[in-house]
């Protein structure tokens, strides 16, 4: 794969001074600076080093086991009447397209001279990539976990440790991922010449945000290249992702985001309602201010504290979202809509007994808006299964109608 | 139009004591009367916080202080109304420290405003960017004669610190390790970033802050510059008291003599 260029003056893409739109830039403190600023002057020079992208390449190939596949979800499609595809990013070594960015990640920080890693995760999902590639290449790691995420997610937790990551619970404010991400910030505060911090999606400060999203553009490119194999068509007409902070999505849009024809569809959670006070649905109830030190929408009260946000799943529980998103929401090039809790449920539970995938909570917010969206019978719709569910089970399990596994 | 932090270190040039207590705590109404006491028992400078959700630069004691006051109900509305006639009781020079996302939701233009109306002197907030303050910002706060202090830290390169002198006004805050506020490190290992500091001849006064909490630390900071900034310890100091006065006393007694 090639790392995508530049793109520069692109209306959707990052500008030189690291914003889309209104959205974006590094409001650091000045003790992130250094850090910062390294990154800022390093990454593109980097990532456009050829020995990079074949080093990258290479691993994402024969370690991660890319090119995903692209499946044809036929009775999924007989369902929805549409032509529907789901790039299978599950699949992926570590279960989840968190791994594209960590693999970038490391690489970068090894370049850069770097000998500690550090990490905040939600779902556990983007720890355990972190953790894995940091026992690649035998680099210390420590991970930030909310400690209600820690009780939710124990699987991932065990993960991490067994592949030697210190996983460290943030105890602060809602004590979930903003807090965890408060946490990582701190330390990387404290300790600004060794460590690099491997930020899981594409939120923070400039440059994450472009950073995250040209590693997980790897997505997207292979989309359209299986498609036109599949169906020989350049584009599908839907892109459908879930949405917490966006890596995923960002990286399933990328190659899309300048062909007007592709519609995108970003899928928020929405909770209990997003008007019942428990939802994690930023665009519908956030607004314009700073989190994590970047300018976008945000979850927060009339005061300008940020707000504790909830979904069931913990890689949406995010009160944020990143920059490119919030362009996307306000320019209308991407569609934004949110499922609950038990929508995502339902969709769990039926593409596992219709296609035989058991999909993370967190991309079951994609598939369950499926029913919502107006396809025309032709329509070729990629979903973005952007993990697996094996960290799930227990929800799943619990919440099973009647909890007898009958009539599902 | 002079301001009181100007007044201040062109009166003193060494030893100059500014402490920080976040607004609204330990209790809500707490703002005035610690003021009062940190005026009387010999503070220089007063920083009030506006407590933040998610102070990225602090450490877990003002974290906590900040969650406290926010639950007690402080916000700048609050604020703004608590300190509408502190001028006619205080004469210290007093700064509001705190995060931006509070005060872009406010308003940059009402929040400068309303610090002029009630008497504020100058404003630290860390996360604002120092070239999107020259850009957009730098003439309200004029036109307020409200003093914006940025910081510095060992890690910060020589340009950039003197370029950071010719934006700050009023004094340049020597973050005195990379650390978040309230950490323990070795202010020995500081001297020569101190000393380089000094060496540099700034135009703005220097106060050292983070990581001083008694009368070595302080001493050593004031040493090395026109004086130093205790957040951390004082929170602390205060945190649990029974009497608000007395522990401010005590605190002030312990960081000026023996």
């Amino acid at each position: 794969m090639k790392i995508a260029d530049s793109t520069f003056g692109s209306k959707y893409h990052v500008d030189e001074k690291g914003f889309y739109g209104r959205f974006g830039g590094a409001y650091i403190p000045e003790m992130l600076f250094p850090n910062v600023d390294e990154l800022q002057r390093n990454y593109l020079k980097i990532l456009k080093d050829p020995a990079f992208q074949q080093e990258f390449d290479d691993l994402l190939r024969d370690y991660v086991g890319r090119p995903s596949p692209l499946y044809f979800a036929k009775r999924l499609s007989e369902k929805y009447k549409a032509q529907i595809y789901l790039k299978r990013e599950d699949l992926n070594h570590t279960g989840a397209h968190k791994v594209n960015n960590t693999i970038g990640q490391i690489l970068l920080a090894k370049r850069l001279g770097k000998t500690r890693i550090i990490a905040e995760t939600g779902a556990g999902q983007h720890g355990v990539a972190t953790a894995t590639v940091c026992a690649l290449m035998g680099l210390e790691c420590v991970v930030y976990m909310g400690s209600i995420d820690i009780q939710r997610q124990a699987p991932n937790v065990a993960r991490m440790k067994m592949l030697g990551a210190t996983v460290v619970p943030a105890t602060s404010g809602s004590q979930t991922l903003k807090d965890a991400c408060n946490e990582a910030i701190r330390d990387w505060i404290n300790n600004p010449v060794n460590t690099h911090y491997i930020l899981g999606t594409a939120a923070g400060p400039h440059p994450y945000p472009d950073m995250v999203t040209r590693f997980q553009s790897v997505i997207s490119e292979e989309i359209k290249k299986q498609l036109l194999e599949k169906t020989g068509k350049a584009n599908p007409d839907y892109v459908m992702a879930c949405i917490g902070g966006g890596s995923n999505a960002a990286g399933a849009y990328y190659h899309f985001l300048d062909e007007p024809d592709v519609k995108l569809i970003a899928i928020e959670a929405g909770g209990k309602g997003v008007h019942s006070g428990h939802s994690a649905a930023t665009t519908q109830l956030g607004k314009l201010g700073i989190i994590h030190a970047s300018k976008t929408l945000l979850m927060q009260t009339d005061d300008g504290q940020i707000t504790e946000p909830y979904s069931i799943s913990a890689g949406l529980d995010y009160p944020g979202i990143g920059p490119l998103h919030a362009h996307l929401y306000e320019t209308g090039r991407a569609t934004f809509l949110n499922a609950t809790d038990e929508e995502a449920l339902q969709a769990a539970y039926e593409l596992t007994r219709l296609e035989g995938i058991i999909p993370a909570l967190e991309s079951s917010h994609a598939l369950a808006k499926l029913a919502q969206v107006a396809f025309k019978p032709n329509d070729v719709v990629v979903v973005c299964l952007s993990g697996r569910g094996d960290k799930d089970m227990e929800t799943y399990i619990r919440n099973l109608p009647g909890n007898t596994g009958g009539n599902v | 139009m002079s301001n009181r932090i100007d007044q201040l270190f062109a009166g003193k040039k060494t030893g100059v004591l500014n402490i920080y207590c976040t607004a609204g705590f330990p209790e809500l109404n707490d703002t005035l009367p610690v003021m009062k006491s940190l005026q009387q028992h010999g503070a220089d400078m007063i920083e009030l916080g506006m407590p933040f959700s998610d102070p990225l630069a602090d450490g877990p004691v003002i974290q906590d202080s900040s969650t406290r006051a926010i639950k007690n109900g402080m916000s700048l509305k609050v604020l703004f109304e608590q300190l509408k006639d502190f001028r006619q009781q205080i004469h210290l020079p007093v700064l509001l420290m705190g995060y931006l996302n509070p005060v872009l939701l406010y308003g940059i233009e009402n929040f400068c405003k309303k610090c002029a109306e009630v008497g504020v002197d100058g404003v630290i907030l860390p996360d604002l960017p120092m070239d999107e303050y020259e850009t957009e910002y730098k003439p309200v706060f004029e036109q307020y004669n409200l003093h914006l202090i940025f910081l510095v830290t060992p890690e910060t390169t020589e340009d950039r610190i003197r370029k950071i002198d010719t934006v700050s006004k009023g004094f340049i805050y020597a973050v005195s390790s990379s650390s978040t506020t309230g950490k323990d490190k070795d202010m020995g290992h500081q001297q020569a970033y101190f000393e380089r500091l000094n060496a540099l001849q700034l135009t703005n006064p220097v106060l050292i802050g983070f990581g001083i909490k008694d009368k070595a630390t302080f001493e050593a900071a004031a040493s090395h510059s026109n004086g130093g900034i205790i957040g951390t310890a004082f929170i602390r100091a205060i945190e649990n008291t029974t009497n608000l006065d007395t522990s401010i006393k005590e605190f002030i007694a312990g960081v000026k003599h023996n």
